[in-house]
């Protein structure tokens, strides 16, 4: 333990590791509405239940909102992104979430915003919807669909780009004194990488508390609790916590690209460095499998402020 | 290199046919092989040589300076590079053109843009009948690419029109989008009698509303839709509008349900 705990910045103790991330596809759409509000709603309700890979098919959040000059059709909007395992994987969810969540919120409309090696349909999947009344308009080297509903009309890009350059995985484990502290320091961590374009965290509020190792005792389980981490575990296990801490929460990033993700990092490191160990976190650590599962390192020393 | 120019000597006495002077007809052509094309329509027919004096050698980008109605088919078939014209066209300019720019400083005769696949068709004066519309015995008009009038169009502009975008800036005549299959045509300006008689389906994006429909319009109300947003900031982008054409609610009628009735007529409310 001791080599990990070399480095220190502004009284926190940073981890001599790294953050061990995998590559993803991934697309980008954004959705406008009325009203941001209505807009964020579309948004919010396409990315529920996109925590993780591993349950719910993709992962999924806000990138970050779009004045009304910044979108397609003038109107607020904002920036959505979706990662998958893999393209097919990609494409179900993309067409379930948007025919779902996107179609029937109130005066949405949904643009393409990546520009990719590959295009995913989007109102190429939904137009049917329109039941014959379904209007496709190609100009300006695009192509809408625009499909009557109750409210006028769901205008929908006919595709979006998929990237296979996208990045899933990074993270940072914030460890603190308590649960208080623990949830500030990631509140900070959210905040200061939610600024990072192109870059999301897909987890609730931004925030894992049930950080995962590979595997576990059941036969059938891909992921258990992470008890090296698991302060009630201390002693019990082999743990990786000081008795300084009490809570460790995590925050996980995934990235348009490579230098999406180590931005987000950058980010996040700093804010929980600069909000310093009486009011955050004690010790900043990551997740890794010890190198070989994921392609990505995110090395914390070479991230620091 | 200079582009290559085709200079006007004298007013043709005779309909000339310049299909063949495309950047892809003249690329490798010498000056002597290029003052040798016929170009006259009667039995005694012109040579390039004898209507124009030709400078230049960048056949990718040619000009003709000065122009005539008797200027037929310039740009036909014009699949790449550009062509401008300083002054008047005859008939079927950039027809069946599949790519590149045509860009007309005058004015247009009949079926401008006929048949027309894509690529760019700039009109800065008037334009005839039947602008992009098919010849006798075609089943579809224009498939496709931008054709911009600057000026008026003349009656049947975007007659049976399946693909791509007309717009006309100065009003037109009577019948325009006539049995159109598809496609958008947008006209700023006075539109004549029956516009988007017997179209199937297509769009008509008006700056007003419609006078003189065929009864066969049905009025669908105001409608609220985003479509108007993107597509006014597409024209305005394209610099073929400089203020939104549509706004954000715009009034539409659908039709003609004479036929399958799912083409629309946008317009712009309140004028």
């Amino acid at each position: 333990m001791n080599e990990m705990h070399q480095l220190n910045r502004n009284g926190v103790v940073i981890d001599d590791t790294f953050a061990e991330a995998f590559g993803m596809r991934a697309t980008a759409i954004i959705i406008t509405a009325p009203t941001l509000k209505w807009a964020r709603q579309a948004a919010i309700t396409m990315t529920g239940y996109a925590t993780s890979v591993i349950g719910c098919g993709c992962e999924a959040a806000i990138d970050r909102d779009l004045p009304a000059s910044k979108t397609p059709d003038g109107r607020p909007g904002c920036r959505v992104m979706i990662f998958a395992m893999g393209t097919d994987e990609l494409q179900k969810q993309l067409k379930n979430r948007l025919g779902q969540c996107v179609l029937t919120s109130p005066g949405s409309a949904c643009f393409a915003d990546l520009e990719g090696t590959a295009p995913l349909d989007l109102g190429n999947a939904l137009r049917y919807f329109g039941d014959g009344w379904q209007i496709s308009k190609k100009f300006g080297g695009k192509h809408y669909w625009r499909v009557p509903v109750m409210d006028g009309e769901f205008l929908c890009e006919a595709t979006t780009g998929l990237t296979k350059l996208a990045v899933g995985g990074g993270n940072l484990l914030l460890l603190a004194a308590d649960n208080a502290k623990a949830l500030r320091a990631a509140e900070r961590a959210v905040a200061a990488i939610e600024k990072v374009p192109g870059a999301i965290m897909p987890f609730p509020g931004g925030v894992v508390r049930s950080g995962s190792k590979v595997g576990g005792k059941y036969k059938g389980m891909m992921a258990s609790t992470n008890d090296a981490f698991a302060p009630t575990l201390r002693g019990l296990v082999n743990s990786a916590l000081t008795p300084e801490v009490n809570a460790v929460l995590e925050i996980v990033i995934d990235g348009e690209n490579n230098d999406a993700v180590t931005a987000a990092m950058r980010a996040g490191l700093k804010a929980v460095i600069e909000l310093g160990p009486k009011r955050g976190a004690v010790r900043i650590s990551a997740g890794n499998y010890g190198g070989k599962l994921g392609k990505f390192h995110y090395h914390l020393k070479d991230l620091l402020p | 290199m200079k582009a290559l120019t085709f200079s006007l000597l004298a007013e043709p006495e005779e309909r000339l046919d310049l299909s063949a002077l495309t950047p892809a007809g003249l690329a490798g052509l010498t000056d002597v092989q290029i003052a040798k094309l016929r170009i006259g329509t009667t039995r005694d027919p012109a040579l390039v040589g004898d209507m124009f004096k030709v400078t230049g050698k960048d056949a990718q980008s040619i000009v003709f300076e000065g122009g005539s109605a008797r200027f037929d088919k310039v740009g036909t078939g014009l699949s790449g590079g550009a062509i401008r014209v300083t002054g008047d066209v005859g008939l079927e300019a950039g027809r069946k053109m599949s790519g590149g720019s045509l860009l007309i400083d005058g004015s247009a005769g009949n079926h401008a843009g006929s048949g027309m696949v894509d690529g760019r068709l700039e009109i800065k004066g008037n334009a005839g009948d039947y602008l992009g519309g098919p010849l006798a015995g075609e089943i579809t008009g224009m498939e496709g690419g931008l054709l911009i009038v600057r000026g008026k169009a003349g009656n049947y502009a975007g007659e049976r029109l399946r693909r791509g975008i007309i717009a006309i800036l100065k009003g037109c005549g009577d019948y325009a989008g006539y049995r159109m299959i598809a496609g958008s045509i947008v006209v700023a300006g006075r539109v004549g009698a029956m516009p988007g008689y017997l179209m199937k389906r297509g769009s008509l994006f008006l700056d007003r509303r419609p006078e003189n429909l065929a009864p066969t319009f049905v009025d669908c109300g105001e409608t609220d839709i985003a479509f108007s947003g993107v597509f006014d900031q597409f024209l305005i982008q394209e610099k073929i509008m400089d203020k939104p054409l549509l706004g954000t609610t715009p009034g539409k009628f659908g039709g003609d349900v004479a036929v399958s009735g799912k083409g629309e007529i946008l317009f712009r409310r309140g004028r």
